[in-house]
């Protein structure tokens, strides 16, 4: 039981709940302006996937950190603009498209990869992001270990829950994308293109799904693996529900959710010999899962969301 | 802008020929990928055909591929059918593999007669309750099944694993995480001798008749299409809405649990965490290129698996990635849908702009 405190006690714990939360805030807000605007995007797994692969990639051909922050985000905005022009132009089955945009861009990542590498047995790796190192504050007890010996691209995604939260709380585009998923009809009546705003808020949300990947790349890891980010989009998915489309509650479930985690390896290592350890792994699967039915009888999904509209028709 | 407006009436021969042309266009697409490859394109072609049709063991090899994805292109057809987003096919695959190996290595035994409809049985359980679940949280609660059943294919793969490492672990299996053989009496027989086709194939193509009939022909098939066409309207009629998405759950979760036994007691013999190269995903392209029709799903079945079986003797023998099965897969399922688009609208580039409306 003593061990059971001491973890919360402990700063390694609460900075590796923010660094597990990570490519789940950008994914989860991703996800957001996705569905804020009507147009779920079951892509998130693949667009993850492909800003992990394309990012790495960037770096490892010598292209810089930022620049490969800046490959993956506009690699995503263009399987953003696929799905889009699938789902919102074409006005197809947004399940099925998203799901063959997971399919398709898993399969163009991973080809590209094995194309690039044909004959490595161990994965080339690159120099990552490393953590800050601010002059006193990353030298403050428990604070700095925990918020300032992050790595930039977290604060990159506490960063963007600010930005997404000031948009669509604060100003006049924010407000047309959130009634653009509620009712594409008024925002039309107002003279605005429900097309250009739903595009745009799938693009620009892939390429936050894709800076999610970047940051397993990039900054959890060095390296590029098949398999790596093993369903993380489809629990941003979960997330967003939990999240009731609000940037805050993201910002926060995905925390819960990465303290979760980080304390399922942390009992893991404890209760090992007793409790076979994938049970733990399970975990964070089971708490998505657990989490979605708490809230779905209330959730308030945005009205359109699955529904496409055709200009001059209905 | 363009206008996009909804043709009349759609042929028959249209809706048949989407599929086609789709399944064409993603073989001819291939071409950009393996250009970058440096790889020679013809002989590239020429390697998939040989893959496929340039032996008999290597056309059986395809039809054995094809197997698994008869049953979980089904799996997707039927639910989806019931508009029931049945993304789990993959774990209840697994399910029903650990169910037949459960029961089929030695637990009971008996004459072949009794013992491979035991272990089918058994896996269909099994991959019928695991889509049960996600069923009725979307029936109890209200919660997404899509988001539900994908996260249960992960849950259930680190089962596996749990089991491949405890009770399932064959002690004799030299420290790998695989199960005991199947008994001989549970295997599912070899269709031809030293091929590997075995009568899952012949299980596969009269399942997907039975499913046919039922879906077209019988009072709960045309339940199932009314609650998938409209759900709201269907229980206004009187029919129990929820009710059918539970038995379509069932019907559709013990077709991804056959596939799973049917590789098992078929193809491998044992249970191993890499029985499936995601079958459960590709049966949703299959059951998409078929346009959700049972005898359908017979045919893009072959495609897809000669795709993949191609591609593997393309692989070994230029060098290319096997990794350009799954993209030709997934252009296919792309190419289906931009398909199913032109065949119901048509698009007119209109010049005034400000027109319409």
């Amino acid at each position: 039981m003593m061990d059971f405190v001491n973890i919360f006690l402990s700063d390694s714990f609460w900075a590796a709940s923010l660094r597990i939360a990570t490519p789940l805030i950008f994914g989860v807000l991703g996800a957001l302006l996705c569905e804020r605007s009507g147009v779920l995007n079951l892509g998130i797994e693949g667009i993850f996937v492909v800003g992990a692969m394309t990012g790495w990639m960037a770096v490892w051909l010598g292209a810089g950190l930022w620049g490969g922050v800046v490959v993956a985000a506009l690699s995503g905005a263009l399987f953003g603009l696929f799905h889009g022009i699938l789902t919102v132009i074409f006005g197809l089955s947004q399940h099925v498209s998203g799901l063959g945009i997971t399919l398709f861009g898993t399969s163009v990542a991973s080809f590209t990869y094995r194309t690039a590498l044909p004959q490595v047995s161990s994965p080339p790796r690159i120099e990552p992001f490393r953590a800050l190192d601010i002059p006193i504050l990353s030298d403050l007890p428990f604070i700095g270990p925990v918020l300032f010996q992050q790595t930039a691209m977290t604060w990159l995604a506490l960063f963007l829950v600010a930005i997404v939260w000031w948009m669509m709380e604060k100003t006049a585009l924010g407000v047309a994308i959130k009634a653009v998923g509620d009712n594409p009809d008024a925002v039309n009546a107002q003279g605005l293109s429900v097309i250009k705003l739903r595009m745009g808020s799938v693009i620009a949300g892939s390429a936050l799904m894709a800076l999610g990947g970047a940051f397993l790349t990039m900054s959890a890891f060095d390296a590029f693996f098949f398999g790596m980010v093993n369903g993380r989009g489809w629990i941003c998915i979960a997330l967003v529900i939990f999240a009731s489309w609000q940037p805050g509650k993201a910002l926060m479930g995905a925390l819960l959710f990465g303290m979760f985690d980080a304390l399922q390896v942390r009992l893991q290592t404890q209760a090992g010999a007793i409790i076979p350890g994938q049970i733990f792994l399970m975990a964070p699967y089971v708490l998505s899962i657990i989490a979605l039915v708490i809230v779905a009888r209330k959730a308030d999904y945005p009205r359109a969301l699955l529904t496409p509209w055709f200009k001059g028709q209905r | 802008m363009i206008q996009i407006t909804q043709k009349e009436n759609q042929s028959r021969w249209v809706s048949l020929g989407i599929p086609i042309v789709a399944a064409v266009l993603s073989l001819l697409l291939a071409a950009i990928p393996l250009a970058f490859t440096g790889a020679s394109i013809p002989d590239a072609y020429v390697q998939m055909i040989n893959g496929v049709f340039g032996s008999l063991f290597n056309f059986t090899e395809m039809l054995t591929r094809a197997t698994p994805l008869i049953f979980t292109g089904l799996a997707a057809a039927i639910a989806f059918r019931a508009k029931l987003w049945n993304i789990g096919a993959e774990g209840q695959l697994y399910l029903g593999a650990m169910a037949a190996v459960w029961v089929g290595t030695g637990m009971v035994d008996g004459p072949p007669i009794l013992m491979i409809p035991l272990v089918l049985a058994a896996g269909a359980i099994a991959g019928g309750l695991g889509m049960l679940g996600p069923a009725l949280l979307k029936t109890r609660f209200g919660a997404d099944e899509v988001v539900t059943s994908l996260l249960l294919n992960f849950i259930i793969l680190i089962f596996l694993q749990m089991m491949l490492e405890g009770p399932l672990k064959d002690p004799m299996g030299l420290g790998w995480p695989q199960s005991e053989p199947i008994i001989d009496n549970a295997i599912l027989p070899q269709l031809i001798t030293r091929m590997r086709l075995h009568a899952g194939f012949i299980l596969a193509l009269g399942t997907a008749v039975v499913a046919y009939v039922i879906l077209a022909m019988t009072v709960w098939g045309f339940k199932v299409r009314a609650v998938g066409e409209n759900a709201a309207a269907a229980r206004h009629a009187g029919i129990a809405v929820n009710k059918t998405y539970l038995a379509v759950a069932m019907a559709s979760g013990a077709l991804a649990g056959i596939a799973g036994v049917s590789e098992v007691a078929g193809l491998k013999g044992y249970l191993t965490a890499d029985l499936s190269p995601g079958f459960g995903y590709t049966g949703i392209v299959v059951a998409m290129l078929a346009g959700l029709s049972p005898l359908g799903v017979i045919a893009a079945s072959l495609f897809v698996a000669s795709v993949f079986v191609g591609a593997d003797s393309m692989s070994r023998a230029i060098g290319v990635s096997s990794f350009i099965a799954d993209l030709i897969v997934s252009m296919s399922l792309i190419c289906v849908l931009l398909g199913g688009f032109f065949a119901r609208f048509n698009l007119r580039w209109d010049r005034n702009k400000g027109g319409g409306s």
